[in-house]
């Protein structure tokens, strides 16, 4: 069998392929900014001295570990549409309603994770410094904020950027309600030219060129910045 | 939610069994557990294979278990259905690629709790096991791997819930389980896409959060039993 990749340039799939590649990377870094900013909120206001808040925030967190992030995805595009006043409903179809359900699910699904990764962090530190900044006149948000959070994230550090590698491989995912992703453009360059190997392959090697990246990354940060405190 | 409950029950438990092949959440835990039973078995070699001293053993498997856990569970999905009737030489149904694209991307992931389990087993017992005469394999097989099992345990079933969770994805081959079934109720509903999807999300839950409280309960039990 020999490769013949000579395929993606006789046609318009090179660039159906470079877009599919764009798409994955603006949903993968715009999930991962909302996926740390909704984690931060989680596990601070789990840590908070607050029992409804901390009950919410269990809530979450369990719904989204113990449901198929598929399944998020299916309730987000099919099910929340249904919810929505008629007005906004109809905008919300008018923009690139796949692209923004399938990064909404994927933001709160890898938030709730990646929080549960800040607070074992967060229990790493001795109450003690919470008790100290606190005694200082500090109150609860900005001594989480400049005092516990800072020592929390450098041990999260290398279980987050775990996540980050499984919120990357779970863009693939989006391709189930047809947002043009790289998973999907293969899929359809595949359809296209029968090229199945090949197109695959390149695929695949795609991919893990960028979970290598993340992982070494994380390797990386272990080494670099080990915990402060006895984790 | 009830009535959708009430009209489609059968559909979301057995999917179209007897008249079909079984589906529903009975197809899901038969998905599920037929993975993880056939990926086990790959995942002790794996894992014994990854805690080698000799490179040509620990390459070949820290390849392979790098590689899959970089790779995208539908890749491999998409890349079963093109390759397993290729490798056979005859078609495959949808649950026979599902399961074989599982039991590959889980047992990467299976092996890392094994080689977890094996090197939270004291130094001391290899060494004590070899000093007895046991080949490396006896001590493995022996001596080893029991007490690595035990100390896997919750690991194990914490797992089978990653598996059950993966198997969603496998309604996109068409293979007969419970997002499937939920998808079917759907176009025959076709107004209420949010209960229908609710109730398919309790499915899961119910079933992932009782595995899940039963894995921290074995935790906990060994712990105890762990502690002077």
């Amino acid at each position: 069998m020999t490769l013949d990749f000579a395929f993606l340039l006789a046609g318009p799939q090179a660039a159906q392929l470079a877009a599919g590649l764009a798409t994955t990377f603006r949903l993968f870094a715009g999930a991962w900014l909302l996926a740390v900013a909704f984690a931060v909120a989680l596990a601070v206001l789990r840590a908070a001295p607050l029992r409804p808040a901390r009950w919410l925030v269990a809530a979450i967190v369990e719904y989204h570990r113990n449901v198929p992030l598929m399944v998020q995805v299916l309730i987000w595009y099919f099910g929340v549409p249904q919810m929505l006043p008629t007005a906004l409903r109809i905008w919300v179809n008018h923009q690139d309603s796949e692209f923004l359900f399938a990064l909404i699910a994927l933001a709160l699904n890898t938030g709730a994770f990646m929080s549960e990764d800040i607070r074992s962090g967060i229990r790493a530190i001795p109450p003690t410094q919470m008790e100290a900044a606190r005694s200082l006149g500090l109150r609860f948000l900005p001594a989480m904020w400049l005092v516990i959070l800072p020592q929390a994230l450098r041990i999260a550090v290398p279980p987050m950027l775990n996540q980050t590698l499984m919120l990357f491989k779970n863009t693939s995912l989006a391709m189930a309600i047809a947002v043009g992703e790289l998973t999907y453009r293969v899929r359809e360059i595949e359809s296209e030219t029968y090229r199945t190997f090949e197109i695959f392959l390149l695929a695949t090697v795609i991919y893990l060129t960028m979970s290598f990246t993340l992982m070494g990354l994380g390797a990386w940060f272990a080494r670099r910045f080990p915990p402060l405190v006895r984790a | 939610m009830l009535d959708i409950l009430a009209q489609f029950g059968v559909l979301f438990l057995i999917g179209g069994y007897p008249q079909g092949p079984m589906g529903g959440l009975a197809g899901t835990v038969i998905l599920s557990a037929l993975s993880l039973a056939l990926a086990f078995p790959l995942a002790v070699g794996l894992g014994i294979m990854r805690t080698s001293v000799q490179r040509r053993w620990r390459w070949p498997a820290t390849a392979w278990v790098f590689t899959l856990r970089g790779t995208p569970l539908l890749m491999i999905i998409f890349w079963a259905y093109f390759a397993v009737p290729l490798l056979v030489g005859k078609q495959v149904s949808p649950f026979t690629t599902a399961v074989c694209a599982i039991v590959i991307y889980e047992s990467a992931f299976l092996a890392e709790v094994v080689r977890a389990g094996l090197q939270a087993v004291t130094r001391g017992q290899m060494e004590a096991a070899r000093s007895t005469g046991l080949t490396y394999l006896q001590a493995m097989r022996h001596v080893l791997v029991p007490q690595a099992l035990t100390s896997m345990l919750p690991s194990l079933v914490n797992q089978f819930v990653s598996v059950i969770k993966a198997t969603s994805l496998a309604y996109v081959i068409g293979v007969p389980e419970v997002t499937l079934a939920a998808q079917q109720v759907n176009s025959m509903v076709l107004t209420r896409p949010m209960q229908v999807f609710l109730i398919l999300a309790a499915l899961y839950f119910l079933l992932c959060f009782t595995l899940s409280r039963l894995a921290d309960a074995l935790e906990r039990h060994l712990t105890r039993r762990r502690a002077p």
